[in-house]
């Protein structure tokens, strides 16, 4: 049951002087929805970064799975199965919001050029199984409806869920989503509360980063807590909140005094 | 859950009238078919040179707008690919080695020679974006132009500025395309085969081009072009992707060399200057980037309309002024110049832009102008 | 004689223009992030410009170097006013269009003047007169004429002048106020328009002086001489960073010192294989090493990132 999925060993990075991860390690298990938090600043984007393959960490490793995620390549990394979202939606903009999840399906297609220049039966029958999944996860997140539009034409709150269905279409075993809540009102993040349960149900495990303490707090698991760079604890909600240099982060040391 | 799938897509699809269709094609098709008579009777051959000139600009323009159009990687250096290609049969099928080889042989080669010589000029760049990019590569386009105005010495490999001529004609088994062929009930002239030809190799590479525009690969081109950072993040091996998308573009470009050297029995240095890539590309812009239709209309407007021009602009002078004022080739490129700055003031993106591209270039404009910097007087 | 030193002397003149003509498209570059592609065909104009005004002049038997010198004072606002028309009318609709849409009018604009130049030039060279006396000095085995002296002077106090002027002056102020955040200076109370239109004015002065310079030292004019002279003058400016000054005119010297150097010893470091008309080639080589290697530039920032 407690069986880990992910592990990182002492994780640092730092930019220029700035120790941006210090020795960050952290276990995140199967079926997990685990919570990333602190206050701005403290390095959780830097470690999604890290983890997802866009920066390379200055040491430390990651174990995926039973397997270390060594080449730090992200489109090797999606292919072991973690898949993203971005802080600042980033959608293909100019493309239709089934294209989008149809490119996040790209990893997982065994098409090569020759085969889509010839449309060989093969590439017929996987380009329309592409499709149906695609429209599948669009309905799956609620916006089926919005298909054929652009992605720049949606809702703010449609376009962070295309940009999870786009990360669903990947195949992951585990969803790294980076403040989805931010900007959501509070009948969208509800929703998001639902889907994001709803993703957990199958069987997805889910690293997140939020803002939003409630909805930290009612959905995870468990929960860790980086401030400059260090993780400075790592346990249930419950006791997170209680933790006396949790409080100090979030209140200042001025909250002891 | 497959069910409701494909009854979404049903649904959402856009219905259109098959029959209608069909008789649109066909007699575009027929039209296609009859044109290179009609053209030989109505305006002489060298308007039938002009309309197979056409057809390997159509090819070019298709190429580039692979990089440029699809994966948004702006390349200025494209026609180092038209040249290897023409290069490479020139040393292939000439007396300047003595080698005579098939056009089976040689052209497949020339494809995957050029596509070979994109992704060692791509490889370095993969870094490299926008106005940078396009430096790049005009630099590369440069020097392979320079390599074969110098490569006579001190082994003559391109014969330098002279140029190989005495190419061989296309030869399809035993029939010379540079000979009128007899069919028994009419004899067809060589342009004419030429023609027949090269639209064959258009049309394929028409096929080809949308086919990977709505395919697996195309997809990712269109990622990387839109958020190569969100690319990545779906799993797309951007550097390959683009590796790819650098080696298609190159391919067409050696196939349409081939066929021109083949075509012109005599290629120099000089028919593959920074110009040469600055009009392909320029077909593709004002034609409409990444918009298939857009691009061949782009390449048949920019190949056609300069020669109509040069016809009647002396004519024309003479008939008004009673003499020649300005040199017709001169005018030609002035108004070329200048419709180039006019297209993008008023028609940025192309004259017959994909609606999707459209819209997209009026979005950032619209949203631009709320910041625009009003206009202070001098 | 010297060889080495010879070169040197040859390149020091020829990164001089090439210094003069990158400021140019590093001041534009460096404030709308666009390259003005059409900053060669402005030198191009100088050139011609200069040589008709000495060709009408000549006859009356004024001294030389006062024939130079009227010839650039025409020369110069001719060049200024072409730069102030192509920022007007090619280039400032398009300031907010994607980045591809003002470099293709650039290159329309680029066409357009090489085909003027070609109606009211003719297709032909046209040979310089000499400016100055063939005085020449010794230099350790190398020759020096005056006439190379004077170009690197009058080149090195011409950037010198222009240095002094973006730093210490309001001017300068407001430019690199504007280089910085366009939006931010117009708030500011800074004229960003007028100061892009002046950076465009100041780069095509630059360009006509350098426009006489070439004429001058190379003897030869024609109607295609801008587009190589604006390539390589660019790529100074990239091997300098692109949008700094200092690195410009750094680039620009050592663009010219590596052509010069390198079409001189090529023969001997290929074993005779390339010969020196192979010159272009360092000039894209550099280019293409600086861009791939280190973005940007020798004294530049990282920039490759930039869309």
């Amino acid at each position: 049951m407690n069986s880990v999925l992910l592990r990182a060993d002492n994780i640092s990075k730092s930019f220029g002087g700035v120790q941006a991860l210090k020795d960050v390690s952290l276990t995140l298990n199967k079926g997990e929805v685990y919570g990333l938090i602190g206050p701005n600043g403290a390095g959780k984007t830097t470690f999604f970064n890290c983890l997802t393959g866009l920066y390379v960490p200055d040491s430390g490793q990651f174990t995926f799975g039973d397997t270390p995620l060594i080449s730090h390549a992200p489109d090797k990394t999606v292919r072991q199965g973690i898949a993203r979202t971005f802080q600042n939606i980033r959608l293909f903009a100019n493309m239709t919001a089934l294209e989008n999840v149809m490119v996040g399906r790209h990893a997982r297609l065994r098409s090569n050029i020759v085969s889509d220049i010839l449309r060989t039966p093969f590439n017929r029958r996987e380009e329309q199984a592409t499709e149906d999944m695609a429209l599948q996860l669009l309905h799956y997140v609620g916006i089926s409806a919005r298909a054929h539009d652009l992605a720049k034409h949606l809702s703010y709150g449609d376009q962070r869920r295309l940009e999870i269905a786009r990360a669903l279409a990947t195949n992951p075993r585990l969803l790294c989503l980076d403040e989805p809540a931010a900007g959501m009102n509070a009948n969208e993040t509800a929703g998001l509360r639902q889907l994001i349960e709803a993703i957990r149900a199958d069987g997805i495990s889910i690293l997140l980063i939020e803002h939003d303490v409630q909805l930290v707090m009612g959905l995870c698991d468990r929960i860790a807590v980086l401030d400059y760079g260090e993780l400075i604890c790592e346990d249930v909600p419950a006791i997170v909140q209680q933790h006396p240099r949790v409080i100090e982060a979030y209140l200042g040391s001025g909250a002891h005094a | 859950m497959k069910m409701t799938a494909r009854f979404l897509a049903r649904l959402t699809r856009h219905p259109a009238d098959n029959r209608v269709h069909w008789l649109a094609w066909l007699l575009l098709g027929l039209l296609l078919a009859i044109l290179p008579w009609l053209v030989s009777a109505g305006f002489g051959n060298t308007w039938l040179r002009i309309l197979n000139f056409a057809l390997l600009y159509v090819m070019l323009a298709l190429g580039l707008n692979i990089v440029v159009g699809f994966a948004g990687l702006l390349d200025m250096g494209y026609i180092a690919f038209y040249a290897v290609g023409a290069y490479l049969w020139a040393l292939l099928a000439s007396p300047q080695f003595g080698l005579h080889w098939p056009l089976w042989a040689i052209l497949p080669l020339g494809a995957g020679v050029a596509g070979l010589f994109g992704v060692l000029l791509g490889a370095p760049t993969l870094k490299l974006r926008g106005d940078y990019l396009a430096i790049v590569t005009l630099g590369f386009g440069e020097i392979i132009r320079i390599f074969l105005n110098n490569l006579n010495a001190p082994i003559n490999i391109t014969n330098g500025p002279q140029g190989i001529s005495a190419i061989d004609p296309v030869h399809i088994g035993s029939l010379s395309l540079a000979r009128p062929i007899d069919l028994g009930f009419v004899q067809v002239p060589s342009l004419v085969s030429y023609y027949y030809l090269f639209l064959i190799a258009a049309l394929a590479i028409i096929g080809i081009a949308i086919r990977l525009e709505r395919s697996r690969v195309g997809r990712a081109w269109a990622a990387i072009r839109e958020d190569e950072v969100a690319a990545k993040a779906c799993g797309i091996n951007t550097r390959n992707v683009k590796l790819l998308a650098f080696a298609m573009g190159a391919t067409f470009g050696g196939v349409a060399g081939g066929l021109f050297a083949g075509f012109q029995q005599f290629v120099s240095p000089e028919s593959f200057g920074l110009l040469e890539s600055v009009m392909v590309l320029c077909m593709v812009v004002l034609g409409g980037m990444g918009h298939i239709p857009g691009v061949i209309f782009g390449a048949l407007l920019l190949t056609i309309l300069p020669e109509f021009f040069r016809h009647i602009a002396g004519p024309v002078q003479q008939s008004l002024f009673g003499t020649v004022l300005i040199d017709p080739e001169n005018l030609r490129m002035l108004l070329f110049g200048l419709s180039l700055v006019l297209v993008m003031r008023y028609r940025p993106s192309g004259l017959w832009p994909s609606p999707q591209r459209r819209r997209e270039i009026e979005d950032v404009q619209r949203a631009d102008a709320p910041a625009d910097v009003p206009v202070s007087p001098m | 004689m010297d060889i080495f030193l010879q070169q040197i002397i040859n390149g020091l003149v020829l990164g001089s223009i090439y210094a003069l003509v990158a400021l140019g498209y590093t001041m534009v570059y460096g404030i709308l992030g666009l390259i003005n592609f059409a900053h060669g065909e402005v030198v191009m104009i100088g050139a011609l410009v200069s040589y008709s005004v000495m060709m009408v002049l000549v006859p009356s038997g004024l001294p030389p170097v006062l024939l130079a010198l009227i010839s650039v004072l025409v020369a110069a606002p001719v060049c200024m006013a072409l730069a102030w028309a192509i920022e007007r009318y090619a280039y400032r609709p398009l300031r907010h269009a994607p980045k591809l849409t003002p470099l293709i009018s650039a290159i329309g604009v680029s066409i357009l003047l090489q085909n003027l130049a070609m109606m009211i030039w003719g297709r032909g060279y046209h040979a310089f007169p000499d400016i100055l006396p063939a005085i020449h000095f010794d230099i350790g085995g190398a020759q020096i004429t005056l006439l190379q002296t004077v170009t690197i002077g009058l080149a090195a106090a011409t950037m010198g002048i222009l240095a002094w002027m973006i730093q210490r002056t309001s001017l300068g102020q407001a430019m690199r106020a504007t280089a910085e955040n366009p939006a931010i200076a117009e708030l500011m109370g800074i004229p960003v328009n007028r100061i892009i239109t002046l950076t465009f004015i100041i780069g095509a002065a630059l360009a006509a002086l350098a426009g006489l310079m070439v004429g001058a030292n190379y003897s030869v004019a024609h109607y295609y001489m801008g587009f190589m002279l604006g390539l390589k003058a660019f790529t100074a400016a990239v091997l300098g960073g692109i949008g700094n000054i200092t690195g410009a005119m750094l680039g620009g010297l050592l663009l010219g010192l590596i052509e010069s150097l390198g079409a001189g010893y090529i023969e001997d470091l290929t074993g005779g294989i390339l010969g020196s008309h192979y010159q272009d080639i360092f000039a894209f080589l550099v280019l293409i090493g600086v861009l791939v290697f280190r973005p940007g530039g020798l004294m530049g920032e990282r920039v490759s990132e930039r869309a």
